[in-house]
């Protein structure tokens, strides 16, 4: 196997973005470049931070939601679905605004995941702000190693899974406080669980449902414990950790 | 892609199928329980009525979680019209509610696999339906059995070693991923 890895790491949608290309050749910058430009274009046309961005002019309406880009109706009909997909506890919809930046990020990944697989490329992962695809083996020959954030203690790791071919994305609430909310009762914090990480088919299954799970407090792994094809991982605020079925396939034992 | 989505569309239409037979054999069962225990006090008898076949009421009250077949082997033989039911129950009568006691339902062939269950009735009210058996051999059916039986597991969560490719956690926000950023790079100075 060709050992000559690529790896780079960059701020994009306001979080660091990192692409590992095993299989590609050291000097080929160029390819990576391609990936942010990816990450770059999707943040300047759905960030809600961004006055110019076509969201923004949506929520403010200047542009009419007929005219918007082909990209922007996707999002919105890929919003809709996982809105029935979750009974209601996934929606875009926010006080009046349109925040569909839950789903747009492990679509955003996912796509950036296929930019480097339709290029040829087997063994390589992308990584935003951790949520995660991972595609074919590490530089080592083995599957790929993720980690478990230790929600109350960022420097530590509580699980290590090994996965290939598979998107891993993990909702909570520690690092930027409360930002995901239930919208069925906008009221209620969601203070019982501090993160719940899903494996799911691939990273914009998995973000979406983490997302949808998460908004349901402790039922969310239950959610997950009978979705076909998802594991979740879920971690409360008593340091307790509830798993589903078939997890244990996934952690690494040493 | 597509084709992805309409095999997971099947797929779980077939679990749809898959749940409402299991839904079915444990409703049929508490109905069946409940059936029993109607005719237990219209007959106005504890041991003698119970149509079941090998069933008996242990006066000494034999444990709730016996095994169904100790408790039928050691057991007099009620000769029951019902035959056709072939569940096996122990335990002692009270006045109120169901009687007292573990009741095992017959092993019912659900088409994907076996379904036995076991319920305890204590003062006179279901306090736990198990299953004796399950076919737990395909994921599909584990999913099935996840809405009816406490699948998930819990331990303390524990420092891992770092030996690790890539860490998923809650996402960083612009804001606090910017300032963190920028304090790093304001000491960098």
């Amino acid at each position: 196997m060709l050992i000559d890895l690529v790896k780079q790491t960059r701020i994009l949608m306001g979080m660091p973005v990192t692409l590992e290309v095993v299989d590609a050749a050291a000097d080929d910058d160029s390819l990576l470049a391609e990936v942010f430009d990816y990450f770059q274009y999707v943040d300047d046309k759905f960030s809600t931070y961004k006055d110019t961005s076509e969201i923004s002019r949506l929520n403010r309406g200047e542009l009419k939601f007929a005219n918007a880009s082909q990209d922007m109706k996707l999002i919105f009909e890929l919003a809709e679905q996982t809105r029935r997909e979750s009974n209601g506890y996934f929606d875009i919809h926010h006080k009046d605004l349109i925040d569909p930046s839950g789903i747009v990020k492990g679509w955003a990944i996912y796509n950036a995941a296929e930019i480097l697989r339709k290029k040829g490329f087997e063994n390589f992962y992308v990584d935003a702000g951790g949520d995660i695809q991972a595609c074919g083996k590490n530089a080592q020959g083995e599957k790929w190693r993720v980690g478990i954030r230790n929600p109350f203690n960022m420097d530590e790791i509580v699980k290590v899974l090994s996965v290939s071919d598979c998107g891993v994305a993990t909702s909570g609430t520690y690092v930027r406080g409360q930002h995901i909310y239930n919208p069925l009762n906008p009221g209620q914090e969601i203070t019982d669980i501090m993160s719940l990480t899903v494996i799911g088919p691939d990273v914009y299954e998995a973000d979406r449902f983490a997302t949808a799970a998460f908004a349901m407090g402790r039922s969310g792994i239950d959610f997950i414990e009978v979705l076909p094809g998802f594991e979740g991982y879920m971690i409360d605020r008593d340091k307790q950790a509830t798993y589903t079925t078939g997890f244990a396939r996934f952690v690494l034992n040493e | 892609m597509s084709r992805n989505r309409s095999n997971s569309s099947s797929n779980f239409s077939q679990t749809l199928k898959k749940l409402f037979l299991s839904a079915f054999v444990v409703f049929a069962f508490i109905a069946y329980a409940i059936h029993e225990r109607l005719t237990n006090s219209s007959a106005g008898s504890t041991a003698s009525a119970a149509p079941t076949s090998g069933a008996s009421v242990d006066a000494s009250g034999s444990s709730a979680g016996a095994p169904a077949s100790n408790t039928a082997s050691n057991a007099p033989s009620s000769n029951s019209s019902a035959q056709q039911a072939p569940a096996s129950s122990s335990g002692s009568s009270t006045a109120s509610g169901f009687k007292n006691g573990t009741y095992t339902g017959p092993t019912i062939d659900v088409n994907y696999g076996l379904v036995q269950v076991q319920a305890t009735v204590q003062n006179g009210k279901i306090a736990d339906v198990q299953f004796l058996q399950y076919p737990s051999d395909r994921r599909t059916s584990q999913q099935i059995n996840a809405f009816a039986m406490p699948y998930l597991q819990q331990e303390a969560i524990q420092a891992q070693s770092a030996n690790v490719n890539i860490i998923s956690g809650a996402t960083l926000t612009s804001e606090g991923f910017a300032m963190s950023l920028q304090s790093a790079l304001a000491s960098a100075h």
